[in-house]
């Protein structure tokens, strides 16, 4: 028997799962139309690669991402683009984001396919690329690209890899139903895996609540392997990566860091049969194994659906009662979130929808006054103190709240499930989370405005200095055409001729215009290489201020995202539209100017 | 279609905190059945009387104070103060002196503070300690002696005349001073033979007081046993007051012996019901046997060098001043971390 070491916290909530498991994998049927998300991954959008009106087969590629990180978006099925917009996505905000919108012909007509069954003959770097290719991130649901993942950092060896099959919130039976119907091929994923990583251990951990999925893999993973199939005890959170590294190795992933920081790494059950998929059979990730559970569904079960499929469609093959429908969540219970329309897609990450009445989940009490009964610090698997960090979210004490570790919290709501007082823990450190961001970028603004400040006062000062010494020198020059008018006329004096004094004047103020015009003309041509003082162009000087804004804030996003980025904040897709979008802002901003200035330029010298 | 929004985790299965509160007095009841058994009728009145008044006070605070009445005071935290101060008070404690150790616990030391949650300091025990310090003869005098019910103790009506009556003459006959306190005032000029001959106590420990702890003791492990509390502050209290009590008191000439420390006092009701009071005790668990063992430490030094004969209600107020020191510096140690970090944020954090 395997060492098995225990995680400290953690709950029994009631696993809801015997409801989706009675019935074996369903094929969902191909929904009238398909809604593809071009952002289903950490990291850039991909970019569209087809046009509205062309007809795709299934598996093509319809959007890729040519810089930065991400994986390209494929066609589930054949049909035709109907349009590239914005829709409902399926994002804890609600919000909208680019689409493509797929109308499927009913054919059903697969792309050539290259499969690589002889992988082991092949470069790493070759299977890869395949894996990236075939549009794989992380199904468990933080979507990290899968072929990054499997290029660790270089001093960083992985020497166990571990399979995640502990799928420990209630409801959610995606894992346990592919691990009964498809373990040959979850197998296989994880030997490709094995083979571009070359560790010492694979493990594949399923929670010993699955008896069948153990069986199913067990047998599956016999036949030749060194795979050690670990049943591991049934307690919420084990199925949380830094918890189950602890349960098979004892060892704790650093405060910050990854996994392959210890030489372990984690991948998910979907993730290795797509993995599986993709390199024996040429196939690309277009469709997932999706939960379709709640009481408001007559039919619970779990569904092969396409990837894009409208979640509405998928209700409606499991039986929904839509007057029974109070909440519905993808994700489980426990770290779910609610979506607020049933239009939004099945995307490579949504493992489960539970379609709740309003009895099934009800909506908490009131929340009540903490007696820091302690009951929360009981559960927490990451030993914290949830009810200081709550004491100091709630009174904006932020400064305490990061001191006691709050980026530790992993957000597995443990805590305000066992909260007497029903306090929505979560949500505080979310909040107490998001606004220390945001006083981080408002700080990392600030400094780059006091740079940008500071940087100006210097050019200022060195200005002011230049034109002092321009006055002085003027000054000097003057001084020295007086005294030599000086010397003429004390000449023209000795000479004896009568000097008229007022001719003398006006002869001065003649030779002072005279220099002005001169100057003058001097000025306004050279005009858009002098500095914005000049009156006569304030288009110019305002599109100058927008264009350093524009770019300021982009760093500030570029900033924040990778701040987001260490952290693995949920945020970061949001940021990284966000920095995408100022980016076209610098650009337009930059194009809007140069525009002008030629302009500008032409004019004056035109005129 | 509009669904519910909210965020996660959309599952609860909490034990709410009237529930916790509801717990606490189930728990407590062995131990004033035992009360009523060998001292008779006094504690269960002073509990009723000590409840209701906590309740008014509660009720009549939360209205001038603007808050959802009827929300707060389904809590039963009140009710929970209300139960320690008449468990805790001498049996035949006049009206007058519970009452104002409620309504100075209820009033000042919960509601004045912000009410539920927000108190420092332990509410029954700045009542109790505040009548303790005022009254100090009513709070000496009234204690009963342990006839039991069946064995001479006055009846519910003598009891419930005498508590509520205006005069307070002392009934010799009814009342006895604690074996604690016998036994202080005694040890200087007698041997422990002497004092131990005294009827207070008994055959055993001391009469009725050793039952009336081993009830607590008992409703104190079905609170630990529904995990309403841990057992790390109880523990902790019982094991610094021994081991104070064996590293000092060996010489029953000089010091009341351990077995009195444990059984003859309010020891066992204020390791379970008294001292693990979360709202004003440390968080964490380091931080609990610490702030226990303090607790433990510091009832042996009052009783053993100070003035008074029991010292629950100071030890643990004092330990209530000490808290946030105490929680300060110990956090648990976070998972991927290295060790704890311990202070106050830019000091030794980092």
């Amino acid at each position: 028997m395997t060492q098995l070491w225990d995680f400290s916290g953690g709950i029994h909530p009631p696993e809801n799962k015997h409801q989706s498991t009675s019935r074996p994998i369903r094929e969902a049927s191909i929904p009238d139309i398909l809604v593809l998300p071009l952002q289903q991954h950490i990291g850039e959008p991909a970019e569209v690669v087809v046009n509205v009106g062309d007809r795709v087969l299934k598996g093509q590629k319809i959007a890729d991402v040519t810089t930065g990180m991400g994986v390209p978006v494929h066609a589930s099925t054949s049909g035709t683009i109907e349009a590239i917009e914005q829709r409902p996505v399926p994002h804890p905000s609600g919000m909208a984001d680019w689409c493509v919108v797929l109308k499927p012909d009913g054919k059903d007509q697969w792309c050539d396919l290259e499969p690589l069954p002889d992988y082991q003959q092949l470069e790493r770097e070759q299977i890869l690329e395949k894996v990236r290719d075939a549009g794989i991130s992380g199904m468990g649901g933080a979507g990290f690209p899968t072929d990054i993942k499997l290029r660790p950092p270089r001093d960083r060896k992985v020497d166990t890899l571990i399979l995640n099959g502990a799928e420990c919130e209630p409801y959610i039976t995606a894992d346990d139903m592919t691990m009964r119907e498809r373990a040959d091929e979850l197998v296989a994923g994880l030997k490709i895996m094995a083979w571009i990583l070359r560790p010492t251990r694979c493990v594949i951990a399923i929670e010993d609540n699955k008896p069948e999925a153990i069986a199913a893999v067990k047998t599956a993973a016999a036949e030749g392997t060194h795979i050690e199939v670990i049943a591991i005890p049934t307690k919420y959170p084990s199925g949380g990566e830094k918890q189950l590294i602890e349960i098979l190795t004892g060892m704790e992933v650093p405060s910050g860091g990854i996994p392959a920081d210890i030489g372990v790494m984690c991948q998910n059950i979907g993730t290795a049969v797509a993995v599986a998929r993709a390199v024996l059979e040429g196939k690309p990730l277009i469709s997932r194994v999706v939960t379709v559970t709640g009481e408001a569904v007559q039919e619970p079960g779990t569904f092969d659906a396409l990837i894009g499929t409208p979640v509405q469609h998928l209700l409606q093959l499991a039986g929904l009662q839509a007057g029974k429908l109070n909440r519905l969540i993808q994700g489980g219970p426990m770290m779910g979130f609610t979506l607020t329309t049933d239009a939004v897609p099945v995307t490579k990450t949504s493992n489960c929808v539970i379609a709740a009445t309003g009895s099934e989940l009800p909506a908490p009490p009131p929340e009540q006054p903490c007696i820091r009964c302690g009951q929360c610090a009981e559960v927490c698997p990451m030993e914290l103190l949830p009810q200081q960090l709550f004491w100091h979210a709630k009174a904006a004490e932020f400064e305490k709240a990061e001191h006691l570790n709050l980026f530790d919290c992993i957000e597995c709501g443990a805590c305000s499930y066992v909260c007497p007082s029903s306090i929505p823990l979560v949500q505080y450190y979310r909040f107490a989370k998001g606004e220390i961001r945001h006083q981080q970028a408002e700080q990392l603004k600030a400094d780059r405005a006091r740079e940008r400040f500071e940087a100006r006062q210097a050019r200022l000062e060195r200005e002011q200095q230049e034109k002092e010494q321009r006055r002085k020198e003027r000054a000097r020059a003057a001084a020295e055409a007086q005294e030599k008018k000086k010397a003429e006329a004390q000449k023209a004096a000795d000479k004896g001729e009568a000097v008229d004094e007022r001719s003398a004047k006006a002869a001065l103020v003649q030779q002072a215009l005279e220099r002005k015009k001169a100057k003058t003309a001097q000025k306004t041509g050279q005009s858009d290489s002098t500095a914005p003082e000049s009156v006569d162009k304030p288009d110019i000087e305002a599109l100058e201020k927008q264009l350093t804004q524009a770019e300021g804030k982009l760093a500030t996003m570029e900033g924040m995202l990778e701040e987001a980025r260490a952290q693995q904040a949920d945020n970061v897709d949001k940021l990284e539209r966000a920095v995408a979008k100022n980016h076209d802002r610098v650009k337009r901003a930059k194009e809007t100017l140069e525009k002008a200035r030629e302009q500008h330029s032409n004019e004056t010298t035109t005129g | 279609m509009a669904f519910v929004q909210q965020s996660s985790p959309h599952a609860h299965n909490a034990r709410p905190t009237s529930r916790v509160m509801l717990w606490v007095i189930i728990a407590a009841l062995p131990g004033l059945l035992a009360q009523t058994l060998f001292f008779g009728w006094g504690n269960l009145i002073n509990v009723v009387w000590c409840i209701a008044l906590a309740l008014a006070c509660e009720g009549a605070f939360l209205r001038l104070r603007g808050k959802p009445v009827v929300f707060f005071l389904k809590d039963n935290t009140a009710a929970v103060t209300g139960l320690l101060l008449g468990l805790s008070l001498p049996q035949f404690a006049p009206w007058w002196v519970s009452g104002i150790a409620v309504i100075s616990a209820i009033i000042m030391a919960k509601q004045l503070y912000g009410g539920l949650g927000a108190n420092p300091f332990n509410p029954a025990m700045v009542g109790y300690a505040l009548v303790l310090v005022s009254f100090p003869v009513a709070m000496t005098t009234n204690w009963a002696e342990a006839a039991g019910l069946f064995g001479g103790a006055p009846g519910f009506g003598e009891t419930l005349g005498r508590i509520f009556s205006a005069s307070q003459t002392s009934i010799d006959g009814w009342t006895m001073a604690t074996p604690l306190d016998e036994y202080k005032h005694k040890v200087a000029n007698h041997t422990a033979v002497e004092i131990l001959n005294h009827p207070t106590f008994g055959d055993w420990v001391a009469r009725g007081w050793e039952w009336v702890n081993l009830a607590f003791l008992a409703g104190g492990l079905l609170l630990i046993g529904l995990r309403i509390i841990t057992w790390h502050i109880p523990v902790a209290m019982l094991a610094g007051l021994t081991i104070m009590s064996l590293a000092f008191g060996n010489n029953p000439d000089q010091y009341a012996s351990v077995q009195l420390q444990l059984l003859a006092g309010g020891t066992m009701l204020g390791a379970f019901f008294i001292a693990t009071d979360p709202v004003s005790a440390a968080t964490s668990h380091q931080g609990k046997l610490i702030y226990g063992a303090g607790i433990g430490i510091l009832i042996y030094v009052i009783r053993a060098w100070g003035n008074y004969p029991d010292a629950v209600a100071f030890s643990v107020l004092l330990m209530n001043f000490a808290v946030p020191f105490i929680d300060y510096y110990t956090p648990p140690r976070t998972y991927g971390h290295h060790k704890a970090r311990r202070g106050v944020p830019g000091r030794n954090g980092g």
